[in-house]
């Protein structure tokens, strides 16, 4: 660890400020994404499932 | 030869970036880890700053993407007005949360490191203060985003804010050349007289390399999250789209 001296606390909070919001875009990113991604591949697999039953209705 | 318009094609998108982007975010991960690690453990104090310095390496790449991320916006947006691809309009959707937070990081790190240099918080210095309003306009782009339940008319009227906004993206950039007064220095990284090897002028190579290293990690760190954002956008709008079908049945 380098000596930050008098300013430590600056540069310190600084990067920890910086870091935290960045992690925490990140992970809310690839949440968001994750969540989305699954939401989706429900959605489709139940319109699937729909638009056949459908068609062996009509038929 | 394959064209760039090829990409406004969504699966073609998803399918190019997924290929893409382990490789944009270890890269992205490899120099904010080089860039910031050499800066923060390696490198000297200023002779005048001391150890706030150190500062530089979160600062100046966050405040760079925090405008650069708006003009990618603007292309973007402008993409959408022209041409009406979708993909277009949702990644310019997708980099204004990265841009806001590239904007936070920018504004709480110069307040912080203001403080024992100038000897205040903050001052309303044409630089900070349309700093300032360019996060306001961040705010208002995703709030107007997500208050327009049509996609096509929030990306018409988000398209418009962000023309209007860009004004505060280019004064951000160039408010201290504009206006000679206020706290804030001038350009001193990527100026034409300090790249032609002004000393003078430039920040000193013991300062620059590790912040170079650090700018191109932000780099590359922002376009991997627009690939991965944009591509949750394009997923999310074909959801929105099939719940309606399913509602009309």
């Amino acid at each position: 660890m380098p000596d930050l001296g008098k300013y430590a606390e600056a540069v310190l909070s600084s990067y920890a400020i910086s870091l935290g919001l960045i992690v925490a875009l990140v992970v809310l990113s690839v949440l968001r994404a994750r969540k989305v991604k699954a939401q989706l591949a429900e959605v489709e697999a139940r319109s699937k499932t729909g638009g056949k039953a459908q068609e062996q209705a009509d038929g | 030869m394959s064209s760039i318009w090829e990409y406004a094609n969504p699966k073609k998108f998803i399918a190019t970036t997924d290929r893409l982007l382990p490789w944009v975010s270890a890269l992205a991960l490899g120099l904010m880890v080089l860039g910031l690690v050499w800066g923060f453990f390696f490198t000297p104090d200023d002779f005048r700053q001391g150890s706030t310095v150190k500062i530089i390496y979160i600062h100046v790449p966050s405040a760079m993407m925090a405008i650069n991320a708006w003009a990618m916006m603007l292309v973007a947006s402008m993409v959408w007005i022209v041409r009406r691809h979708h993909v277009s309009a949702l990644a310019a959707r997708a980099a204004a949360p990265i841009g806001a937070v590239m904007t936070v990081i920018a504004l709480a790190t110069g307040a912080i490191w203001g403080q024992p240099m100038w000897g205040t918080w903050w001052e309303w210095d044409p630089r900070l203060t349309s700093f300032l309003i360019l996060f306001l306009f961040y705010l208002g782009y995703i709030a107007l985003w997500s208050a327009i339940e049509d996609d096509d008319t929030a990306a018409d009227l988000t398209s418009i804010l962000c023309l209007v906004g860009s004004v505060f993206a280019l004064l951000s950039r160039y408010a201290v050349n504009f206006w000679n007064q206020g706290l804030h220095q001038g350009a001193s990284v990527l100026r034409a007289s300090a790249l032609a090897g002004d000393t003078e002028e430039r920040v000193s190579n013991i300062f620059a390399t590790p912040l170079f290293i650090s700018m191109a990690g932000f780099l590359m760190l922002f376009i991997a999250l627009v690939f991965l954002r944009t591509q949750t956008e394009i997923r999310a709008r074909r959801m929105r789209a099939l719940l309606a079908r399913e509602r009309m049945q």
